[in-house]
């Protein structure tokens, strides 16, 4: 069994089919990449994973079961963790706030033991703390952990975004366009991280990315969109030398 | 300059960073506690207004400055939880009791206005809750078997386990303790995840529910626990001035609270005593300038031989004494504030603690940002 399936999924926007019947299954502990021109459907798909959007048709299965219509809120629970496109972090908090949040999911506390910091509470926060460091070490963030977001530099942004999303102890990882924005020596350690987290951390990693180099060092299959429809999928090699793919890319 | 080394985890949790700063809070503390000695019984009075003022403070602060949702109609919270309490007191309730019942329903009801907030942000937000701030005055003035309307409605004196509280001296420490109280229950709830999800729902919606966040919950719990606190400022309230009328909780009220918390400095627990030591002191301190000044500029006129200053004097005073003036001087220091300011009072205080603790070595530049607004600030 998949760890993930995508079976037909569709969704429209008014008259525009954003993504119309793409059908998918993700492995346990591959490395997933999707690409297309812009416009493709590519974020949508995440968009719809993360339920922002609800499908207009298709399923969504996760480890076997349906969740088509799960709340938004439950997603991370579930263990599914995702970055953005255009950086969506915690601006006026500390890098640490940040990845602790991502901690939210797996919250045992109540209200009111909060309310009066608990010995209990205390405990947890530690465990917290300490789940929380080890993806800081993981991911070479150690100096900027109590700088507030907005005083950090992009690339570290981005790093953190990732941070944040590997501190809710995924099993799958949805990472939106990694590599947009950073120059090759970051992308370059983008690639590394991805292997790690694959091979050290096993965590199983569906990516939108446009950049080939780190497509190809990366991911085990690819799926091309175009138009919300797919185009094509198998390895790197393969959709990259596919006829309909270089027709989607260049024309003719 | 002063290094702060952290050798493990708990010391992020602790309420005070290290010993030093404890000590002066313990120091400052121990101040507030000294002041009524030094004071007039009056003085003593004006000052509890700080203290009233702080708990609506650190209560639109965890709304405002750490959710991120704009409210316009906190003074309907204070009227609800002020005429609760003085109506159970009239029925015989005990104090204590009294207010929790007064707290109880008045987060009830900030639960209830919170609702509507789970689709709106922003102005829009804040014009729905000044709606409810409107109905909710218009409720004040109508139901009379419970408020006397215009009436009025006397409130009975505050008195706890037998030992009355009425005097500005016990009044005085009664407020402070609640201050203290809802200070370190808010700092608790911040330094745990129900805060961290709070600062989440402020700085990205989208991001804080795939990280697991449930929005409908952690806004209706702001909402809720806000009210809640100016409940129990409206119990202190209503004992401080002693008779409620409808017409003291208007809009007016609602916009001073929102000036506290932005002149005081968003996102700051500071902040929000910063701000109510501002809001409260500065209609006594124009008042006493008011009188003083003619007398003062005539005294220097005298002794330099300038007539000037005698003219300049007395055209101030009487400008001073002009009706409206305290509300424009309260528009005029806000808008200063925010151009020259943004983070308040308490970002000046930061800048020079940190002056001081890098001294020489501060660099102005230290501060300097992208410019990058708080999303409460841009009303989204």
């Amino acid at each position: 069994m998949s760890l993930f399936a995508a079976e037909q999924i569709a969704i429209n926007f008014g008259g525009i089919k954003a993504v119309d019947g793409v059908s998918f299954a993700v492995e346990k502990g591959e490395v997933f990449t999707i690409i297309g021109p812009n416009g493709a459907g590519k974020t949508t798909i995440f968009n719809l994973m993360s339920r922002i959007y609800d499908t207009t048709e298709g399923r969504l299965m996760f480890e076997g079961q349906d969740i088509t219509r799960v709340p938004p809120h439950k997603i991370a629970a579930l263990g599914i963790a995702r970055t953005f496109q255009n950086i969506e972090l915690f601006e006026n908090a500390s890098l640490l706030q940040n990845l602790l949040l991502a901690r939210h999911a797996h919250k045992k506390s109540n209200f009111w033991s909060e309310l009066l910091f608990l010995p209990s509470v205390r405990r947890m926060e530690v465990e917290h703390r300490e789940a929380v460091e080890k993806v800081i070490d993981f991911l070479d963030l150690q100096q900027y952990r109590d700088s507030l977001i907005v005083n950090l530099p992009y690339g570290v942004r981005k790093v953190t975004e990732l941070a944040r999303a590997l501190c809710t102890e995924p099993k799958l990882l949805l990472l939106d366009e990694p590599s947009s924005g950073l120059n090759v020596e970051e992308t370059e350690d983008m690639a590394f991280w991805i292997q790690d987290i694959k091979k050290l951390l096993g965590i199983t990693v569906l990516m939108v990315e446009h950049d080939m180099t780190l497509v190809s060092a990366v991911s085990d299959r690819v799926l091309a969109l175009n138009y919300g429809r797919p185009l094509a999928m198998g390895t790197p090699r393969e959709v990259q030398s596919h006829p309909e793919v270089m027709r989607a890319y260049l024309g003719g | 300059m002063r290094f702060l080394f952290k050798t493990s985890y708990e010391q992020d949790l602790r309420l005070f960073r290290d010993r030093v700063d404890m000590g002066w809070y313990i120091l400052l503390l121990l101040a507030t506690i000294a002041v009524p000695f030094l004071l007039s019984d009056y003085s003593t009075g004006e000052t509890a207004w700080v203290f009233i003022y702080g708990i609506c403070g650190v209560s639109l602060m965890a709304l405002v400055g750490y959710t991120g949702l704009v409210s316009l109609g906190h003074a309907a919270f204070l009227g609800i939880g002020a005429y609760a309490h003085a109506y159970f007191l009239g029925l015989g309730v005990p104090w204590v009791a009294s207010v929790a019942l007064a707290v109880v329903i008045t987060a009830a009801s900030g639960f209830v206005v919170g609702l509507p907030a789970l689709r709106m942000t922003g102005i829009y937000l804040a014009i729905a809750t000044l709606a409810f701030a409107t109905i909710i005055q218009e409720v004040f003035s109508r139901w009379e078997s419970v408020t006397h309307g215009f009436a009025g409605m006397p409130v009975a004196p505050p008195e706890i386990f037998g030992v009355s509280f009425a005097d500005a001296r016990p009044f005085y420490y009664l407020c402070l303790f609640f201050l203290v109280l809802a200070l370190w229950l808010t700092r608790n709830l911040l330094r745990s995840p129900t805060g961290r999800a709070w600062i989440a729902i402020r700085d990205s919606e989208i991001a804080a529910q795939s990280m697991g966040v449930n929005l409908a919950i952690y806004k209706s719990m702001a909402f809720a626990y806000s009210a809640a606190l100016m409940g129990l400022a409206g119990a202190l309230f209503a004992h401080k001035i002693a008779y409620l009328a409808p017409d003291i909780f208007t809009i007016l009220l609602s916009i001073q609270f929102l000036l506290l918390v932005i002149v005081g400095g968003l996102g700051s627990l500071h902040g929000a005593v910063f701000g109510a030591i501002f809001v409260a002191l500065l209609p006594p301190v124009i008042s006493i300038l008011r009188d003083d000044i003619p007398d003062t500029f005539a005294g220097l006129s005298t002794s330099t031989g300038i007539p000037l200053f005698h003219i300049f004097g007395d055209a101030l005073g009487a400008f001073l004494k002009k009706p409206g003036v305290e509300a424009g001087l309260f528009g005029l220091i806000l808008v200063l504030v925010i151009l020259l300011e943004p983070f308040g009072i308490y970002g000046r205080w930061v800048k020079i603690r940190v002056f001081f603790s890098t001294f020489p070595l501060y660099k102005a530049d230290s501060f300097k940002r992208q410019k990058a607004y708080m999303k409460t600030e841009r009303l989204r």
